[in-house]
């Protein structure tokens, strides 16, 4: 209900909306929570275990009732607390948790069979059998309990993540907060005040009273003015700190597009900031409390402060008839002000018999609520006093247990806040965070005169930290009475269950049980009952339960401690988390020169670690893989192929003590390697497993130039520098990456120097580009590098261009090779070409192999000391019981196997304490017309011969392999020397 | 012969504008790295002196009318635009120059598009300035042309990613900026 000249909502503009297919309209300025409530609706939702319809409690972010999806299909957000959704044109919100209906909801039976779901029920009732659980009643559990539901569609909306920096973060632009800002800003200082609700100003726009002689709200917004007009302010509205994390960081999401209509495509709906402070002012107020009264949990009940914030920001009576229900002097607040308004108060019931009389409304000292009736909304309380009971007809019930500091990332680093007596709650102790200090009612000052100085000071101390002088700032005139509490936490007489934690639906009795049960620390409680564990995260009802807690344990309220707050303060979508990384933007993408024109011939891509490479170039009529794959082999073998090989890791080396750098970190010698050679070097960790392989080519005395594998070349750089800076930093030793500078393919085949020579003004020197020869070239007017190496076992080069060439050549060399019978080929191809030679790739070099396992153990050189060699000599890195490089044929050909299959005795049993080894890698090998592997055997260099049992349990293969020499073809290597 | 055909890392992926703010590439400069052999620190600064430039300190650039030069890392600095001429036997020297995209950011609203992408306060980020960072998940180099404009160098492999990562963020900033 509307209460005319109340309210800073903006009357003259209409906003329509719906809330389960129903149409509203609310004004602009409105949540959804004070439009609905204007409205006349007081049914939100359906609570979380026991399906009780639920009305909205708070005026908040700490709202636990009042949850909607807004939006709809992909783009839904469930789980949003109708109290801080702005409405907009055209805004459609659902209710949450029910079936058919909010009103009738066919779940509700749970509410009858509450006396069965008291905590612990799911432990103590599904124990049998086991397997049950995951597969039968967590399901069903699942569905019956819940919150809102994501769509399982992709939701293509942007949302974006930022970074900012200041010298002070004020957190929360209330009294205390604005004040903060204020004598920071006047001082110079880099200010970020930032803000969760859509409008600034705290409880100021809550309630009535003055402000420095002007309505609270007009003296807001001439802070704001002058703030807004500093260039070293920037004012954050709709966002909200949700973390404190180390290195005076903090985490905030900011509402972007969320509560705008049409939104445009390219505004994101929300924005995670990391935001870096020198310092920070926690600003972030109070939260009311309620009291655990017999069924408090009716639509109708609220917190007291909400039902002045609905009535005084948006001009909304909550109710027709309204009770008050409290135990301190600001619940009377309430009842002052709905006199005041109009709207009829029945009774302020207040639990102290000395409550002070106030005039304009019935006062009940010395009463309690003890009991409420009205099935979907407040339609009566009973109310008991030492002289008897009364029945009360109310539709609204505001409710103050008193104000719990909003302390919460003041906990963020693992602070324990103190009890101060005086307010009967929690408040932050200095220290907490580091460069954070709390003020004004965040920090238990609860007045506006002392929040406006606790604020003023704050600031000081931050300014002086910050090494800056604070400018005079006057304190406006202000509130200054105190709330005078008496600490009431539970009402104990009346029937029926008296919530504590609405969103989860834990009453006070599960607390008495947890204790009961022996789960008295506050941590069992809290994990035992669930209570604090709902998206609201303990907000209204931590401290509430503790004291119950604390009650039924005989303990003291700080002796009974109070569990933490984690990070985040709200809950924070994972989109905004996420952003940027919806789809490919997971990781960035690494493109070969030669990408466009693969794709052109219709190669699949790849990944391998960041880059994409070509799996095989599909030609007309070839219907799989294989055959193209075969084909490319062929090509190989028979004419030339081509293939980018520029993702290998490129490192540039140089210095004086270059040589002796790579004597340092390859198992094998590079000082003794002339200039214009290339040698395949092996590389080992520290502990003597094998790092990674390459080749590195003498390009002067002092330049070398190593390449590594695809995959660890950010690994090998990494090593590199670490031995250089922590073994040798002495050395004349520099080295940089330059795998992105050059283009580099591979040109392999019997027919491979012909395809260079139709390339070149004159056929190449073969004196100056013997085996392992480098050196430069001229290729089609561009300076290049070429060099006879060959992981395929033909004849071949490797010829490397400034990256801006690579396009062009790969073109280029594909059209010739193609004409000479030949082909471009792509990782399958190229895959099955090594596995024919035997040569390894990290399929065998996984980590955990050493030298002597891949057969390359005369590659430690015994004249030198190398990074890795003295820990791979260590007992049981090699000998017969290490697990052997080998390769498998099939005793059958065309029987293929996969990687991963397990190897045992050819009349073991196939069973893990008979394994024998492992299978690393596959191929069928159309030179050889078999399948082959490469594998790991124990013992396995001395048992070439042998028919072993090959088993992989995953894919149902159980075939004999014969033992074999692992280079199957062409093990002399003629043909690469040619 | 007909010499092979050249393509810059952002060909067909630059320019692109939204609003004020533009991203072009930046194409051919040579880039050579350099970093300072054993002893030769200090011939090398006056031989860079001799280009108009100078050996750049941590996180700076030094730019004469024509060339410039930025600090990229431990003892390692990239020269750009000029011949690393007499810096033979003083310095480490590689070519460069195809191994980055070059891009540059301009328009009111370019330092809170790099607020999207790097973790770096760069309000304040000027000329003289140099930064090694990350864009994204990539690691870039980035400098000021001037005050509110940057110079960004990413992995010439990334450029496409690179490219949708800042324009992404432009469209969202200029988006904001529409309200």
């Amino acid at each position: 209900m509307r209460i005319a000249g109340r309210g800073l909502v903006d009357r003259g503009t209409t906003v329509g909306f719906r809330f389960d297919g129903r149409e509203y309209t609310g004004f602009q300025g409105d949540t959804l929570a004070s439009a609905l409530l204007a409205g006349g609706n007081r049914l939100f939702g359906r609570s979380f275990k026991y399906h009780r319809p639920r009305g909205v409690m708070t005026a908040g972010s700490e709202e636990p009732n009042a949850l909607v999806t807004v939006g709809q299909g992909a783009r839904a957000v469930p789980n949003v607390r109708a109290t801080t959704q702005e409405i907009f044109q055209g805004l459609m919100a659902q209710s949450q948790n029910r079936w058919p209906s909010l009103g009738f909801d066919a779940m509700e039976v749970n509410d009858l069979l509450a006396p069965f779901f008291s905590a612990g029920f799911y432990y103590k009732t599904f124990m049998w059998p086991r397997a049950f659980w995951e597969k039968l009643y967590e399901p069903l559990i699942r569905r019956a309990a819940g919150l809102g539901a994501l769509s399982g569609r992709h939701n293509d909306e942007p949302y974006e993540k930022a970074f900012a920096f200041c010298d002070l973060l004020v957190i929360g632009a209330g009294p205390a907060g604005l004040m903060a800002a204020l004598t920071a800003a006047r001082a110079g200082a880099e200010v970020i005040l930032a803000d969760e609700d859509a409008r600034m100003g705290g409880r100021l726009l809550a309630e009535t009273e003055e402000v420095g002689g002007k309505p609270g709200h007009a003296w807001v917004a001439e802070v704001l003015d002058e703030l807004g007009a500093l260039p070293n302010v920037r004012l954050m509205v709709r966002t909200t700190v949700t973390g404190a994390y180390d290195g005076g960081t903090f985490g905030a999401l900011e509402r972007v597009g969320l509560h705008l209509a049409n939104a445009p495509a390219d505004l994101p709906r929300e924005c995670f900031w990391r935001i870096v402070a020198r310092r920070a002012i926690l600003a972030s107020g109070a939260h009311e409390r309620q009291i655990a009264f017999p069924l408090n949990d009716r639509p109708g009940i609220m917190t007291a402060g909400a039902v002045r914030a609905y009535l005084n920001r948006w001009g909304v009576a909550a109710g027709r008839r309204v009770a008050v229900f409290g135990n301190n002097d600001d619940a009377h607040r309430t009842a002052r002000d709905l006199v005041a308004a109009g709207v009829e108060v029945a009774a302020l019931i207040d639990v102290r018999d000395d409550a002070p009389q106030p005039a304009g409304y019935r006062l009940i000292a010395g009463g309690q609520v003890t009991g409420t009736r009205g099935r979907l909304g407040l339609r009566e309380i009973t109310v008991t006093t030492p002289s008897g009971e009364e029945k009360i007809e109310v539709d609204c019930l505001a409710v103050s247990g008193g104000w719990n500091p909003a302390l919460h990332l003041a906990c963020h680093m693992n602070g324990r806040p103190a009890w101060d007596e005086g307010i009967a709650a929690f408040v932050p102790k200095p220290g907490m965070v580091p460069g954070l200090t709390a003020c004004g009612a965040a920090a238990g000052v609860m007045t506006t005169a002392g929040a406006l100085a606790d604020g003023r000071r704050a600031a000081e101390a931050a300014l002086s930290d910050l090494g800056r002088e604070a400018a005079a700032v006057d304190l406006p005139q202000a509130e200054n009475g105190g709330a005078r509490i008496r600490a009431f936490w539970e009402v104990t007489g009346g029937k029926g269950r008296a919530w504590l934690d609405f969103a989860n639906d834990v009453t006070t009795k599960d607390v008495r049980l947890a204790a009961q049960e022996n789960f008295r620390s506050v941590e069992h409680m809290k994990r035992y009952t669930t209570q604090g564990m709902a998206p609201d995260q303990g907000k209204n009802s931590n401290i509430a339960a503790l004291a119950v807690l604390a009650d039924a344990t005989g303990r003291a309220i700080p002796e009974t401690g109070t569990t933490t707050f984690r990070p985040p303060y709200v809950p924070v979508s994972i989109a905004a988390m996420g952003a940027g990384g919806q789809g490919a933007g997971f990781a960035p993408q690494r493109f070969i020169t030669s990408h466009r024109a693969s794709v052109e011939r219709g190669a699949p891509m790849i990944e391998a670690g960041l880059w994409y490479r070509p799996s095989y170039f599909p030609r007309p009529g070839e219907k799989t893989w294989r055959e193209a794959c075969d084909r490319e082999v062929m090509a190989v073998r028979q004419a030339v192929g081509v293939c980018d090989v520029s993702t290998l890791g490129k490192i540039d080396i140089q210095g004086r003590d270059a040589a002796r750098f790579l004597d340092f970190v390859y198992t094998n010698t590079f000082s003794s390697l002339p200039v214009g050679r290339v040698r395949y070097g092996l590389m080992l960790r520290e502990d003597g497993m094998v790092l990674d392989d390459g080749t590195t080519a003498r390009l002067g005395e002092t330049h070398f130039l190593m390449t590594t594998t695809t995959a660890a070349a950010g690994l090998v750089m990494r090593h590199l520098e670490f031995v250089h800076q922590a073994h040798c930093p002495d050395w004349d030793v520099r080295m940089i990456s330059v795998t992105e500078q050059w283009a580099q393919f591979a040109i392999a085949g019997p027919r491979a120097r012909d395809l260079l020579n139709s390339m070149l003004l004159a056929p190449l020197d073969e004196g100056a580009f013997p085996f392992m020869g480098c050196g430069g070239i001229e290729i089609r007017g561009v300076s290049a590098r070429l060099f006879r190496i060959s992981f395929s076992g033909e004849a071949g080069y490797e010829i490397a261009v400034p990256a801006r060439f690579g396009e062009g050549l790969f073109r280029d060399l594909v059209a010739r090779a193609e004409s000479m019978g030949g082909a471009a080929y792509g990782m399958e191809a190229l895959n099955v070409l090594r596995i024919e030679k035997g040569f390894i790739t990290h399929a065998e070099i996984h980590g955990r192999t050493t030298a002597f396992d891949i057969g390359l153990q005369g590659m430690v050189s015994k004249k030198k000391d190398c990074i890795g060699k003295a820990a791979g000599e260590r007992p049981g890195l090699s000998g017969p019981e290490r697990e052997q490089l080998v390769g498998l044929r099939p005793v059958q050909p065309a029987k293929g196997f996969g990687a991963g299959a397990h190897l045992f005795e050819k009349d073991a049993k196939p069973v893990s304490a008979n394994d024998q080894g492992y299978v690393t890698s596959v191929c069928w090998s159309p030179t050889l017309k078999t399948h082959l592997g490469l594998a790991f055997l124990k013992n396995g260099r001395a048992r070439h011969g042998e028919v072993v049992r090959l088993v992989d349990h995953l894919r149902g293969t159980d075939i004999p392999c014969e033992v074999v020499n692992p280079v199957f073809f062409d093990p002399e290597g003629g043909r690469a020397r040619d | 012969m007909i010499r092979l055909i050249e393509k810059t890392p952002c060909e067909a992926l630059l320019p692109v504008t939204c609003g004020a703010l533009t991203l072009r590439e930046i194409v051919g400069d040579r880039v050579t790295s350099v970093a300072p052999l054993k002893g030769q620190g200090a011939k090398l600064a006056t031989a860079l002196k001799k280009l108009g430039l100078g050996w750049p300190a941590p996180n700076t650039a030094i730019a004469s009318a024509t060339a410039a030069i930025l600090w990229t890392g431990r003892d390692q600095a990239f020269l750009i635009g000029a011949d690393p001429e007499g810096l033979d036997g003083l310095a480490a020297l590689t070519d460069q120059s195809d191994g980055w995209a070059r891009m540059r950011l301009e328009g009111p609203g370019a330092a809170d598009v790099l607020a999207r992408l790097v973790p770096l306060d760069l309000r304040g980020f000027a000329p003289g300035q140099a930064a090694r960072s990350q864009l994204g998940h990539m690691m870039a180099i980035l400098t000021a042309p001037e005050k509110g404009s940057f110079d960004i160098m990413v992995f010439r492999s990334m450029a496409e990613t690179a490219v949708h990562e800042i324009h992404h963020a432009m469209k969202a900033v200029s988006a904001r900026a529409a309200l």
